[in-house]
């Protein structure tokens, strides 16, 4: 057959194709089931880290949270997932878990779902609330865990999907995630404004002025960071209000 | 007859396994595996023929991944493993590829091989796909791929593309590893992570090592026009040492 002739071109590239496809196909349906137990177990051990840290105390005993530890003994401390709507009203028949937040901000914000999860860890009680927002390149997203207080932030978590490695990828380092710690989400009027990422911030250790200091290089990343916090807690207020309400909360 | 029947099978033997060898390493003579011409095919791309430094190619990813060393590293790994496979894929397929869409093909055989490759990540290294997030992707438009399956692959055996690709892609490891160490050296004064240069604190007397003696990094080193820099520098130092580099007026 004549190499260059259309026929053989078309027979090539029509068996080359589905070849490729084939394959690839193939290895993505086998891969799947891995992948997303990783994803799964990956999400355990973000919620856990918030308010441990990174190594869990487990009936004594000190483990490093690997993602196998996170997905083994994530059920003895997140004691509940609760599905809200922007109103603050309990959705019963949804499994917060299994919300994929990025699809829910799609949505209009009424008939979005929100998760939010409870946590017990020693003697304290957390609320976890996943985030999302965007970054300079794409999606970020993480999680804040807040003390019982819901006021003082326990712990956080970022991640990303592309920012630039070395500046707006700094947002997942420690010592990035480790200034919101302690820090507060309601303002001195009570209203909630979450936590600033400031450019040139000169709080010092300040932990009530409801913000931290930038990355340098990192403007529109840590922007990302601050709306994030903002834009997804707000829609959390009304429930928070009623558990402030009732007795559950210790009002400070 | 018997015995003419033998040689004659004999020689198509022969026959046959000339065809194959020639089809496999693209010469016709019998070569050691690392023979010194194969050795050259190695070893230039490091210096002589460095796909970054001598024929340019492949600095977009240069700027892009090199502001820490860790990711560079990766990235060079990731690099070596996709090019070894597409040359040797496109080598065996160099008889039968129709000439007016071999540029598709090429692309179609990279994208699937980089496709797999961060599948694979996801499942079983999922940390490491992490790490290198879009990294993997961007591999796709490296343009020393495309040049080194349409100027060497596609002219030469198997064997011989495998160590071209490992080569060339060693290369560019090469110099991208250097002008990451000297980005994230300058740029946070750290090295795959670690504080090298000692520890910044808030003020002079937190901080110990050279940041003590008010040392300053300097943040210019973490934009990418420092990467063009580092790598004009690298050129200079080469051609210095490297006399037959120089262009003749």
């Amino acid at each position: 057959m004549d190499k260059n002739g259309n026929a053989y071109t078309f027979i090539f590239a029509i068996a080359m194709v589905i070849v490729v496809g084939v394959a690839l196909s193939f290895t993505a349906t086998q891969l799947k089931p891995l992948q997303d137990e990783n994803v799964r177990q990956e999400k355990m051990q973000n919620i856990l880290s918030t308010f441990v840290g990174e190594k869990i105390n487990v009936e004594g005993e000190e483990k490093e949270l690997t993602r196998d530890v996170a997905s083994e003994v994530y059920g003895e401390f997140v004691s509940e997932e609760i599905s809200l709507d922007n109103k603050g009203n309990v959705k019963k028949d949804v499994d917060a878990f299994k919300v994929n937040l990025a699809k829910e901000l799609s949505k209009p914000n009424d008939e979005r779902t929100y998760p939010l999860y409870v946590a017990n860890y020693g003697e304290d009680k957390f609320y976890i609330v996943p985030l999302r927002g965007s970054g300079l390149w794409g999606p970020i997203w993480g999680y804040i865990a807040l003390k019982d207080d819901i006021n003082t932030i326990k712990g956080v978590v970022f991640d990303h999907a592309g920012e630039t490695a070395g500046l707006g990828a700094e947002i997942t380092t420690d010592w990035f995630m480790e200034r919101f710690t302690d820090e507060v989400i309601y303002d001195a009027d009570g209203s909630l404004i979450g936590v600033a990422v400031v450019k040139g911030y000169s709080g010092g250790t300040d932990k009530s002025d409801n913000a931290v200091d930038a990355i340098s290089g990192a403007t529109i990343t840590g922007d990302g960071v601050s709306d994030m916090i903002q834009n997804i807690l707000k829609n959390y207020e009304p429930y928070f209000k009623e558990l402030k309400k009732s007795d559950k909360v210790a009002i400070r | 007859m018997d015995t003419k029947k033998n040689q004659d099978n004999a020689m198509k033997e022969t026959e046959k396994k000339k065809e194959l060898m020639m089809f496999l390493s693209g010469s016709e003579e019998k070569e050691h595996f690392l023979s010194s011409a194969n050795r050259k095919i190695l070893s230039d791309p490091l210096n002589d023929d460095n796909p970054i430094t001598v024929q340019v190619l492949g600095i977009c990813s240069a700027l892009a991944i090199t502001v820490q060393l860790k990711p560079a590293i990766v990235m060079s790994l990731a690099v070596v493993f996709v090019m070894a496979f597409s040359n040797v894929i496109i080598s065996l397929l160099r008889n039968s590829i129709p000439g007016r869409i071999r540029i598709i093909v090429q692309l179609v055989v990279v994208a699937a091989m980089v496709i797999l490759v961060d599948q694979i990540l996801k499942a079983y290294a999922y940390d490491v796909s992490k790490q290198l997030s879009i990294f993997i992707g961007l591999i796709i438009t490296n343009c020393i791929i495309m040049g080194r399956l349409e100027a060497f692959a596609l002219g030469n055996g198997p064997y011989k593309s495998l160590l071209d690709g490992i080569g060339n892609a060693a290369g560019y490891g090469l110099i991208l590893i250097i002008i990451a160490f000297f980005r994230e050296l300058l740029g946070s004064g750290k090295l795959l992570g670690y504080e090298v240069l000692g520890h910044k604190g808030l003020t002079l007397a937190d901080s110990t090592g050279l940041y003590a003696l008010g040392y300053e990094d300097n943040g210019f080193f973490l934009l990418s026009p420092m990467a063009l820099i580092v790598v004009g520098v690298i050129i200079w130092v080469q051609r210095s040492r490297n006399r037959k580099l120089i262009e003749e007026n």
